[in-house]
């Protein structure tokens, strides 16, 4: 008995030198490094206005419905785009609610767009995103919002398609991921150009 | 499946590969106690520092039982001191949010799922966990698990590589040197490296941003003690609408019915109480903060899993863009795909080592194309609703990911016993989310957990040969050495004891009103959401078809059961094995020895892994995935 416990010492004494070398000295290497070199990133991509209001995140989205904002993909993150509760819709396949769910947003998005009834919808515009917080739309789904976007803002289209292009994230070197379009981004820079 | 997806996993294969080797061979440096390093200058006095501190002669090795017990104390002790901050972290620093402590069923999941390296997560991170708590008490056990599972893993080795041995090394010397040696330098370099791609680590409490667009929501009212308000309502059923002649009322065949009062007994209306909901504006948006970072880089690494945020790395924070997604998908596979050089390293027989990595990969390609090929397909009933076929199912997927990288990302975090998450899961199709069950329960042997992975490939291994013994009707022979009876036991040990737990503990929630009280879906997919739950637990993964509600005392705490067995009682009979082989002498190879490379052996050991893996659960998964599969075709709902 006496032998298996002669280990306890170091069992504990080990608990207690690894907490402060990774869970004290290399934490804060991290944040030092960070916040020298990377300090808006690692502050989480703050979007700030002139005034010192901040605006959201880069990096999140956050919910639009007006006529002349783009809208984002729906949002199962809370009360939608809750960047304090991350979550997905977690429904299945052959979930009922999440048919219901999507046959309304199809029919929504097609109203809104003036699509027909036989128009297929980009998939990204009608399911909720892993995190609830994607900031990112398809191009072509911003493609199809541009119409409407540009009719109730005044805009010409093609001032408005620039936009999209300005704020298009290109796959990473080229091929890693997919692109994708950050709609707060993007909304931001339209009320930038001022008009009605 | 487009070229780009192609391209990507072509890039995959080969940067793995490429770093198999130098992996392996840093990993004989770490794991030798006089070992030579190039950070020796900077980490030998911390090493000496800790050995004096603890009271350790690092010279002195473990017999098997020693190891283990060693072990054993060591998970003890810091799954008490997690559990401890869990449940004090309203009083201790680093908490501007202010969170109370976690429940003690939810505090002992939370412990015990990372001391098991599973990191399953029945909580929502950014709600209620400090920053403490994330960095001390969750990144302790990150290292330390994984520290571990390598532990185990070089101590099974060298059982395998000495011959007339009593000693496999000394748990404490591998514990110490491969935190400080291989864990913390690369997660130091890729911490800094995520947050160059957008991922936090800071020290600040939650950013208030101003909506540009606000919006009305619906929350319980709550009284002045912030208690919620409640109003007692008659509950309402649903019932056939009957015309004046009392005959039910038919639409095209189809009984219309009405919501009338439920009625008790006595014929009185039932009551129930609900909870008072008010219209509240939203107008700001609070973003997380706090240091994610520092602790990410050791969740891949260390194939933990267990996320920062609730969405783990579909978070945006969590995983900015595709290039952080890439080598968070690397270093998930780093350390167990060098520990397979490391093998054929000790063993002296590199072609071995490269054998049991190549029936790696042929599993992990299959897992890949499948998924992929099932998630690119997408679900024909939603294509029915009007959606663009070719973009597959983009439920519970970022755009950034896109299919290929969700598909990718989720085969590897299943084939490792990781857990962490870019796309939820849950709402893949049938069949793509049949492949991360089915990595699991395979036991996580395909590059696997780090260490947990190999020793588990080499369970396989052992009975692999034993089989092809039978066959010729000789000894069976590992490396030179006998396998025998005590070798064969321990080895079925190890792998009906992960199949008891999974089997068990879900045929017990799938009948109980505990069990199904959780489901976030119903039919086949809500048996799935339960065999997932135990599948994952018992296989230290920690990913989840997450709309399962877990977080309560029942899941709590046969979850954390689960993930005791599938650790503790996996890990036991494996070093019993160690040991006796260790003991064992080398006997030279003759003409009828079983070579344990090449063409032949790998396909032995595949068929190996795929029976003896996959007929536990092949019923089950009948139940699940499959038929949910043909109901998909069908176009049923539930």
């Amino acid at each position: 008995m006496k032998e298996l416990f002669s280990e306890l010492r170091g069992a504990i004494m080990v608990t207690v030198v690894l907490a402060l070398v990774c869970c004290g000295i290399y934490p804060l290497i991290v944040f030092g490094i960070g916040q020298a070199v990377f300090r808006d990133k690692a502050n989480g991509s703050l979007i700030v206005d002139k005034d010192g209001t901040v605006r959201g995140s880069k990096l999140l989205g956050q919910g639009f419905t007006g006529e002349k904002y783009f809208h984002p993909r729906p949002s199962a993150a809370g009360n939608g785009y809750d960047a304090a509760n991350s979550s997905g819709s977690n429904l299945g396949p052959t979930s009922q609610k999440l048919n219901d769910a999507m046959k309304d947003r199809i029919d929504a998005y097609r109203k809104e767009n003036s699509l027909n009834a036989a128009d297929a919808i980009p998939a990204d515009a009608v399911t909720a995103s892993g995190s609830g917080l994607d900031p990112d739309i398809s191009v072509k789904n911003a493609l199809l919002q541009l119409a409407r976007v540009a009719k109730a803002r005044g805009l010409e289209l093609k001032k408005a398609e620039d936009l999209i292009r300005q704020n298009t994230d290109k796959a990473d070197l080229g091929f890693l991921g997919d692109e994708g379009v950050n709609v707060l981004t993007l909304n931001l820079a339209l009320d930038q150009l001022g008009g009605k | 499946m487009q070229t780009s997806g192609w391209l990507q996993l072509g890039l995959y294969v080969i940067a793995l590969t490429a770093i198999t080797k130098p992996m392996g061979l840093y990993l004989m440096q770490v794991l030798d106690i006089n070992g030579k390093t190039w950070l020796d200058p900077l980490l030998r006095p911390l090493e000496r520092l800790t050995f004096r501190v603890m009271g350790v002669d690092p010279q002195k090795e473990h017999n098997w039982k020693q190891y283990t017990w060693a072990m054993l104390l060591f998970s003890l002790v810091s799954c008490l001191f997690t559990y401890a901050i869990l449940r004090l972290q309203q009083i201790l620093p680093l908490n501007p949010q202010g969170f109370g402590p976690m429940s003690e069923h939810l505090a002992f999941n939370t412990a015990v799922s990372f001391t098991t390296n599973t990191n399953w997560q029945s909580y929502v991170g950014e709600s209620t966990l400090s920053y403490l708590a994330q960095m001390v008490g969750l990144t302790l056990p990150n290292f330390t698990s994984a520290a571990t599972g390598i532990a185990i893993a070089a101590a099974l080795v060298r059982g395998i590589a000495r011959h007339g041995a009593k000693t496999l090394g000394n748990f404490w010397v591998d514990l110490v040197r491969t935190t400080y040696y291989l864990l913390l330098p690369i997660c130091v370099v890729f911490a800094i490296f995520l947050v160059s791609q957008g991922m936090i680590q800071n020290f600040k409490p939650y950013t208030k941003a101003k909506l540009t667009e606000s919006f009305t929501t619906q929350v319980p009212k709550t009284d002045d003690k912030g208690q919620q308000v409640m109003t007692n309502i008659a509950v309402m059923v649903q019932a056939p609408k009957l015309d004046t002649k009392g005959q039910p009322m038919m639409t095209n065949g189809v009984a219309v019915v009405v919501d009338v009062p439920q009625l008790d007994a006595k014929g009185q209306p039932m009551m129930t109480n609900v909870v008072v909901m008010v219209d509240q504006k939203v107008e700001e948006q609070t973003i997380v903060q706090g240091p994610m970072a520092s602790q990410v880089a050791i969740k891949m690494l260390g194939t933990n899993g267990g996320g920062y945020a609730n969405a783990n790395a579909a978070h945006p924070f969590e995983n900015p863009t595709p290039l952080s997604n890439f080598l968070q998908m690397l270093s998930i596979f780093a350390i167990g795909s060098g520990l397979t050089y490391y093998l054929g390293r000790m063993t002296k027989n590199q072609a071995h080592g490269w054998s049991v990595w190549a029936a790696m990969m042929v599993l992990f390609l299959a897992g890949v194309l499948i998924c992929w090929y099932a998630e690119s397909a997408g679900n024909p009933i939603h294509h029915q609703l009007g959606v663009v076929v070719a973009d597959g199912n983009m439920e519970g997927k970022e755009v950034r990911f896109g299919i290929f990288n969700s598909a990718l990302f989720a085969t590897i975090t299943t084939d490792a016993s990781c857990g962490a998450v870019n796309a939820m899961h849950d709402s893949f199709t049938a069949l793509g989310g049949l492949v991360p069950i089915f990595n699991i329960q395979l036991g996580e042997v395909v590059v696997g957990g780090v260490g947990a992975g190999l020793y588990g490939m080499l369970v396989f291994v052992v009975l692999a040969v034993f089989i092809a013994g039978l066959m010729v009707g000789r000894t069976p022979e590992y490396l030179g050495k006998k396998i025998q009876s005590y070798e064969v036991k321990m080895a079925m040990l190890s792998l009906l004891v992960l199949a008891i737990s999974i089997l068990g503990f879900t045929a017990w929630a799938a009948v109980s009103d505990w069990g199904l009280a959780g489901l976030n879906n119903a039919g086949a997919h809500g048996f799935s959401e339960i065999f997932y739950a135990y599948s994952s637990a018992t296989g230290n993964n920690g990913s989840a078809f997450a709309g399962l509600t877990a977080n309560t005392p029942w899941y709590n705490t046969t979850l954390a059961l689960a993930m005791l067995i599938g650790r503790f009682l996996m890990i036991i009979p494996i070093m019993g094995m160690a040991g006796s082989l260790a003991l064992k002498k080398v006997s030279p190879p003759s003409a009828g020895t079983f070579p344990v490379s090449g063409f032949t052996f790998v396909v032995l050991l595949l068929g190996t892994v795929l029976l003896i893996g996959a007929l536990n659960f092949l019923p089950g998964l009948a139940l699940g995935p499959i038929v949910e599969h043909f109901l998909t075709a069908q176009g049923k709902l539930f």
